[in-house]
């Protein structure tokens, strides 16, 4: 047995935390679909689906079986390689980007020195999943949907990068596990509060959840950049924006709650713990706002929140000149 | 001038509604127009009638706009065919009559011009110039009847498809799907409508381009969220701003007013449910009231509570739904399970009383179908308690909310003088300040004995048509509790030959009654020969039945006007340089039901 030797079992070991963490993102993503319907049904006075399993519990695997079945119709109007090609892109530039997420002190994929730059650089990709599918589809309710999808997504990524650069000077280091580090003692959700919140608002668009799925609008747009798409590969964009929501709560619980940090239990309870109680908190947002108008949400982005990330930059910048011991 | 009285001289009830309107209207024109023959004739409408020649129609009616305190509302346009009518009596020579109905809210009154045109020449000047709502109306009189409006920029069928042939309100034209051959489509057909369909943007005098920059050019509906029914609107886009647009409807057209002429009186009724499908009884209201003018019939004060209760239960059903699916409109997905759990018990008061819930069908000429069952107070009660905390909350959350305000508030607003322009009624005119409630204005069954305010807002926008409504609940709230309050004791049904069907329990006294009864429901009350109309503030504005019956036991012609039609003609001025999101929101707002568009 001597090629068991100390690298190999490492490597299958990451090998193994790797396979895990990915299923665990996708089915996370597909359990929200009904978690987030049973929610929704608790707050609307209703239901919510209910009647397969226990609970409604295996409504997924109901879900999974009628998806995966479904025609995989491609209109014949449309761009067929850029029409598969977003579905796939959607995916995978979001289930990437989970590979910087450090979920306990043991678990993590990949301990990247420029682990925030790479989520920065994935959250970019991802635009072109909705203008590839949107422009590819033929339909001027998709096109007019990725066209809100981009401007939106550019304009809310200008200050989503810039909003993180505080915990960024603060920790000193774009590595992940360094920034879950420097939260030992006090949480940046207190000294990066204004950076939360706009980090916050970002999450959500870039994420298209209400109150910002004008991509989608489903009363405007009938439903946006996707409305042609059938079957898995509909499933993909809509398992996809589900998994989007999972790794911004997972961001946000790592750059300013302390990640796995927190007294008594294991961390990767902590670490769920928190992250849920973010994706039961996007759930909630959807139940309970109505929708903005598009123009409205494009001037917020840029006279209020892009003002508000520099000043807290430079505030940020400032008290950390002030307070180091030079 | 001469007048001409229906066959039999007029009842003493009728000849009391035309002395009330022997008014200065009539004296001014008469002065004006003294050349001209003015045939005036008496009807059970209510409002005088004249018969005027096509040649001064437009000046007549720009006269009576521009009156001091104007006719400013183009309230009705269509038209009769006469040519199978027996009991003309006197009425100039017409194959075809064209009735314009105008309405003055300053005065409070009616006044109706008709004009007669023969069938070698069916012409007439259009009258967009003065009353811009004409547009639609003369579209449909011309697609109903086949009369050319001479100078409209595009006479085009309106509810029936584009391929159609035929004009289906000609009394020769079929009303029986069995009398036609059997419907076939082929594929080359199926092509050959599509194609029908698809919108020539330059045969609207629509550019394709400006300055370089292509529009597009967007088909909304007939299937779309938010297009509340089969519904379809072209907007030519500039980015999402929209330049122009044009509304097509007549998806849901069922031909109600042609099917009225081949059912009896009484069994018309459950057709007028389905109208404005979600009024319920509120459509029988208009129609009963209509019959029993032309029947003379009166009715006990208990059944004219009874009415006025259910009337505006379905008030707030409708109410309800319009909440829900305006802030649903505005993207806020979880009011309507709200507003549609509070309708669930407004549904189970109604089914409780009348037996169904949507469309009841239930009052009758002359009463209702049934007494109120026993309990039936404390059942109103409960709903009566739930409703005004919901009501609050409502109003705390939604109309409080900062993104709801923002999205609605000068939004798609108008002022009275364009609400009256464009045929505007109901919530959406009274939110423009305009106070114009027929229930305080021209009481109906009973609405003088209620005590309720009627609600008015200032700036006539989106915010403006939703929190009117809310406070509409209230007030219909409000009547109703009056009505559990102080309901008289009384018979449900009116002592009266006509009365449909008769009292079952006076039906087996004798031969004479048996033999009554059994016309009475076989072939239905025959009526005599006149003219009535009806207006009632429904739930979504004015709607009116304008009845002739010709002495049969089937109307020979039901014109039913709606709310809803005017209100969405409107949509084009309105939206010009607006964003789609807007559109959304003003479509949330009008509160219409395509059912109640295309009849």
């Amino acid at each position: 047995m001597s090629w068991l030797s100390p690298q190999v079992m490492a490597i299958v070991i990451a090998v193994a935390q790797a396979v895990i963490i990915l299923l665990a993102a996708v089915l996370l993503g597909a359990i929200m679909t009904v978690v987030e319907r049973r929610l929704l049904g608790l707050w609307q006075d209703r239901y919510g689906p209910n009647r397969v399993g226990p609970f409604g519990s295996l409504q997924v695997v109901a879900d999974m079986i009628k998806i995966f079945f479904k025609e995989d119709w491609i209109p014949p109007f449309a761009d067929r390689t850029l029409f598969v090609l977003a579905p796939a892109i959607a995916m995978a530039s979001l289930l990437l980007s989970f590979m910087i997420i450090p979920i306990t002190p043991g678990w993590g994929i990949a301990d990247l020195h420029i682990g925030l730059l790479f989520f920065f650089a994935m959250a970019g990709i991802n635009v072109y999943a909705v203008l590839f599918g949107g422009w590819a589809s033929g339909n001027k309710y998709a096109l007019i949907g990725a066209m809100r999808a981009s401007a939106q997504t550019l304009s809310y990524e200008v200050f989503m990068g810039l909003a993180l650069m505080g915990v960024v000077a603060i920790a000193g280091s774009f590595n992940m596990r360094d920034i879950v580090a420097a939260q030992e003692g006090l949480w940046f959700i207190v000294p990066q509060f204004f950076g939360f919140c706009t980090f916050l608002i970002a999450g959500i668009a870039v994420t298209h959840r209400h109150p910002f799925d004008q991509p989608e609008a489903e009363q405007e747009l009938a439903d946006g950049y996707h409305i042609e798409y059938s079957s898995m590969k509909f499933g993909m964009f809509f398992i996809g924006e589900y998994v989007g929501m999972v790794l911004v709560s997972a961001l946000i619980v790592t750059l300013f709650f302390g990640g796995w940090q927190g007294p008594w239990l294991p961390p990767i309870l902590w670490f769920s713990l928190k992250t849920g109680a973010f994706l039961v908190f996007f759930v909630l947002l959807r139940a309970s706002l109505p929708r903005p108008r598009y123009d409205r949400v494009m001037s917020f982005g840029w006279r209020v929140c892009l003002p508000l990330t520099l000043i807290n930059l430079l505030v940020t910048g400032g008290v950390i000149l002030l307070s180091s011991p030079q | 001038m001469t007048v001409v009285t229906p066959p039999g001289g007029l009842s003493n009830e009728a000849a009391k509604a035309t002395d009330r309107y022997r008014e200065p209207v009539l004296e001014a024109l008469r002065e004006r127009f003294d050349t001209l023959n003015l045939v005036e004739q008496s009807t059970l409408t209510g409002m005088p009638i004249l018969w005027i020649p096509r040649e001064s129609l437009t000046e007549v009616l720009v006269f009576l706009r521009e009156l001091p305190d104007p006719f400013s509302l183009l309230y009705d346009l269509s038209a009769v065919d006469e040519r199978l009518r027996s009991h003309r009596n006197g009425l100039p020579d017409a194959d075809f009559t064209v009735f314009y109905h105008l309405l003055s809210v300053t005065r409070n009154r009616d006044v109706m011009l008709k004009v007669p045109l023969t069938e070698a020449d069916l012409k007439l000047p259009t009258c967009i110039a003065v009353f811009s709502n004409a547009n639609w109306y003369e579209r449909e009189v011309w697609d109903m009847f086949g009369i050319e409006f001479s100078g409209h920029p595009h006479l085009t069928r309106l509810l029936m498809p584009p391929t159609w042939t035929g004009h289906p309100l000609r009394k020769d034209y079929p009303a029986r799907a069995t009398e036609f051959d059997p419907y076939t489509l082929t594929v080359a057909g199926q092509e050959h409508e599509q194609q029908a369909l698809k919108f020539d943007p330059e045969a609207w005098g629509m550019k394709r381009e400006r300055s370089g920059n292509e529009f597009m050019f967007l088909n909304l509906g007939p299937n779309h969220p938010s297009a509340h029914g089969a519904f379809r609107l072209i907007l030519q886009l500039d980015g999402e701003e929209i330049v122009d647009c044009v509304p097509d409807i007549g998806y849901h057209h069922r031909g109600a007013e042609k099917m009225a002429e081949r059912q009896s009186w009484h069994s018309f009724i459950p057709y007028t449910d389905r109208i404005d499908y979600t009024g319920g009884v509120m459509n029988n209201l208009p129609y009963v009231l209509a019959v029993e003018k032309l029947a003379g019939i009166r009715v006990p004060p208990r059944v004219e509570v009874i009415r006025v209760m259910m009337a505006e239960m379905f008030r707030i059903t409708s109410h309800l739904l319009f909440l829900g699916t305006y802030l649903q409109d505005l993207g806020a997905m979880t009011p309507v399970f709200f507003t549609f759990s509070d309708r669930q018990r407004a549904y189970k008061v109604i089914e409780g009383i009348t037996g169904f819930r949507m469309h009841p069908a239930w009052y009758r000429i002359g009463g209702v179908m049934q007494d109120l069952p026993s309990g039936w107070q404390g059942l109103v009660q409960e709903f009566l308690d739930w409703m005004p905390k919901r009501l609050r909350e409502y109003e705390r959350a939604m109309m409080h909310n900062a993104i709801v305000r923002e999205r609605t508030r000068h939004i798609a607003a108008f002022n009275t003088r364009e609400a009256l322009a464009w045929g505007v009624t109901g919530p959406n005119l009274r939110a423009t300040g305009c106070d114009f409630d027929l229930r305080k204005k021209r009481p109906y069954s009973g609405y003088d004995q209620f005590d309720f305010e009627v609600p008015l807002a200032a700036n006539g926008d989106v915010f403006d048509r939703g929190q009117i409504r809310i406070e509409e609940m209230r007030q219909s709230l409000r009547i109703i509790q009056q009505c559990v309050n102080t309901m008289p004791t009384g018979d449900y049904k009116a002592d009266h030959p006509l009365t449909t069907p008769p009292p079952r329990e006076r039906m087996l006294q004798h031969i004479e009654t048996l033999i009554t009864h059994f016309l009475q429901v076989s072939w239905g009350p025959v009526l005599k020969p006149n003219e009535s109309v009806q207006m009632i503030e429904a739930t979504k504005g004015i709607n009116s039945y304008y009845l002739t019956s010709d002495g049969n036991t089937m109307s020979y012609r039901t014109r039913i006007r709606t709310p809803s039609f005017p209100h969405l003609q409107q949509i084009p001025s309105l939206m010009r340089g607006g964003f789609v999101p807007d559109l959304i929101a003003h479509l949330g707002s009008i509160d219409f039901v395509m059912a109640d568009v295309d009849r």
